[in-house]
């Protein structure tokens, strides 16, 4: 796609398809003699890992819609006959529902990977928005097929999520009845997030392959920020990048493994082995661990709608990313500043992470009080995630514009391959022993 | 994707008041909601009534949350107006309902008084077809 396409029909048959439909050709060009920057570490490999998880999860998925009843008197059955009688049930099951944590993990290693080397900066930002909406369209599948097994969480979790948007002014009320298909929610609630929950996976399939055309035509960032300027810069895609992602993907799948085996619930929560009952609502309700942050963002704000506002403002902080970020280089390997603030950043999501999962009054550390702010004690985990949603909003809105424009950076190298000749400035041994070690 | 026709026939129904304790709540669903029906016991009433004064979110007299002459009985949607999970009987700093998701606290009226939710438990309509028995919806 970028260049020239020196794709060679060898065969007879290759050349009579070439001729037609040139699809050997496009396969060729993009994952064989695609030329990918030569200082690539492994923080790239996760897009690889994600297509292995969107595949591992199509798979697991359409197996398991053969066993489950979309019906809200038998999809709790059926999820045990999954579980107990269907061959290898078990572990279809466990590997679609880990494959959801699993993928959770690869997509925010890869959008942070993203925000640390810059890779959203022109010309790449509709390759980084196609990213955010498929962000997007995985946590609504998420969601709703954590709401099929029909147990207690997912049941109070879908009354939760469908209420946050009654929370809006006007529409909000007709947004909730028309995702409960009733009153409340019920078995219509539960027939169309299955509908759903098969289609979106493909609409998935659809933007990767967006994302993949718009990644082709930019060309890959890289661990300097620098675009490849000659041959010299780019090796081909195989077997360079095929081999490297091939052994990434396996590291991967044994900690993939490892939770299948091992560990299939450690990851879910206990009540969702109860069936649900609209009437009782389990003491402790929290979401899937990939939505923590959110949530206790959602929680932080006393204000159920200004809560829910905040919550998506999080979200739509990471589409407006290119724009907001105003400093013209793009790795933060050559911001010293920004490369600060966002450590600061990851473990500020982390820790909103863990507010999502604690109690709001809670205390954080031991069991004193300190003194009321508000309306609770400042020991407490809500005004623990009201610090770290603060800081998540100012990293956006306040740093990334107002640090592009003061910060000091250190010297760019003039290419990938000679980082340290033409700048003597930048430690040289270092530069070149960096790409694979760093960041 | 609105409600289908059989949905919305799931509108009303009748209710034995006799199976209910004094002091306790019996929950029903109703529209795929729980319904709290509470017989309140004479102290949890002059509470409800003795905070009719007090600071509150969504205020509203405890006399407008029941039916004129049977205070005992309080009928209310079991649903938290934050986010709709069910709160639990009796608990909160109120003595009312507390509910377990982001703790917001009811008192004994169903009237919101602490945390996130920012309406009463709310009232349906229903209608008393004799001394022990309701019609709701
Ligand atoms: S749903 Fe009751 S406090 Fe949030």
């Amino acid at each position: 796609m970028s260049g020239h396409s020196t794709y060679q029909p060898k065969t007879g048959i290759e050349r009579w398809l070439d001729a037609r439909l040139p699809i050997v050709r496009l396969g060729y060009d993009s994952f064989v003699d695609y030329p990918t920057p030569r200082n690539l570490n492994y923080w790239w490999t996760f897009g690889g890992i994600l297509s292995l998880c969107l595949a591992s999860q199509l798979i697991t998925g359409i197996i398991l819609v053969m066993h489950y009843t979309p019906s809200a008197d038998h999809a709790f059955a059926s999820v045990e006959h999954i579980m107990r009688d269907v061959n290898y049930g078990w572990l279809i099951r466990y590997m679609h529902a880990n494959g959801a944590s699993m993928f959770f993990i690869a997509v925010y290693v890869h959008m942070l990977r993203g925000l640390y080397y810059g890779s959203y900066k022109a010309p790449r930002e509709v390759l980084w928005i196609l990213g955010c909406v498929i962000y997007l369209l995985m946590m609504a599948t998420a969601f709703m097929g954590y709401v099929l097994p029909w147990g207690q969480m997912s049941f109070h979790g879908a009354v939760v999520i469908t209420n946050l948007f009654g929370a809006l002014p006007i529409v909000g009320p007709s947004i909730t009845t028309w995702l409960w298909g009733g009153f409340a929610v019920d078995n219509a609630t539960l027939n169309r997030f299955f509908s759903l929950h098969y289609l979106l996976p493909f609409m998935i399939a659809g933007v990767v392959i967006l994302h993949i055309w718009a990644l082709h035509v930019v060309g890959q960032n890289n661990p300097t920020g620098v675009e490849p300027k000659s041959k010299a810069d780019t090796l081909p895609f195989t077997p360079y990048a095929t081999v490297k992602d091939g052994f990434a993907m396996s590291v991967f799948l044994i900690l993939f493994a490892t939770f299948v085996f091992y560990l299939p619930n450690a990851l879910g929560h206990a009540d969702n082995y109860v069936e649900a009952n609209p009437l009782v609502t389990p003491a402790h309700i929290v979401p899937e661990w990939y939505f923590l942050p959110f949530y206790a963002i959602l929680r932080a704000v006393p204000d159920k709608l200004m809560g829910v506002l905040a919550m998506f403002g999080a979200i739509a902080c990471l589409f407006a990313l290119p724009w907001l970020d105003t400093s013209k280089v793009r790795s933060m390997r050559y911001r010293p500043t920004a490369k600060l603030y966002f450590i600061i950043f990851v473990v500020a999501c982390c820790i909103l992470g863990l507010c999502g999962a604690k109690l709001p009054d809670d205390p954080v550390l031991g069991h004193f009080k300190t003194f009321t702010l508000g309306d609770a004690d400042l020991n407490s985990f809500v005004w623990l995630s009201r610090f770290a949603s603060l800081y998540y909003f100012a990293f956006f809105l306040v740093i990334l514009p107002v640090l592009g424009l003061v910060e000091k950076t250190l010297p760019v190298p003039d290419s990938i391959a000679s980082p340290a000749l033409s700048h003597p400035a930048a430690a040289p041994e270092q530069a070149t022993a960096a790409p694979e070690m760093k960041g | 994707m609105n409600p289908s026709a059989d949905t919305l026939a799931l509108a009303s129904t009748e209710f034995d008041l006799t199976k209910v304790a004094d002091g306790q709540q019996v929950t029903l669903k109703w529209r795929g909601k729980p319904l709290f029906v509470r017989n309140r016991t004479p102290a949890e009433i002059q509470k409800a009534v003795a905070d009719d004064g007090a600071a509150m979110k969504d205020p509203q007299k405890d006399a407008d949350r029941v039916k004129p002459g049977k205070a005992q009985w309080l009928v209310l949607i079991g649903s938290c107006t934050h986010l709709g999970c069910v709160p639990t009987f009796g608990g909160g700093d109120y003595g009312g309902w507390f509910c377990p998701c982001h703790g917001s606290h009811y008192d004994t009226s169903g009237r919101i008084r602490k945390g996130p939710a920012p309406l009463n438990l709310a009232v349906p309509e229903y209608e008393f077809l004799s001394d022990t028995k309701v019609k709701i919806g």
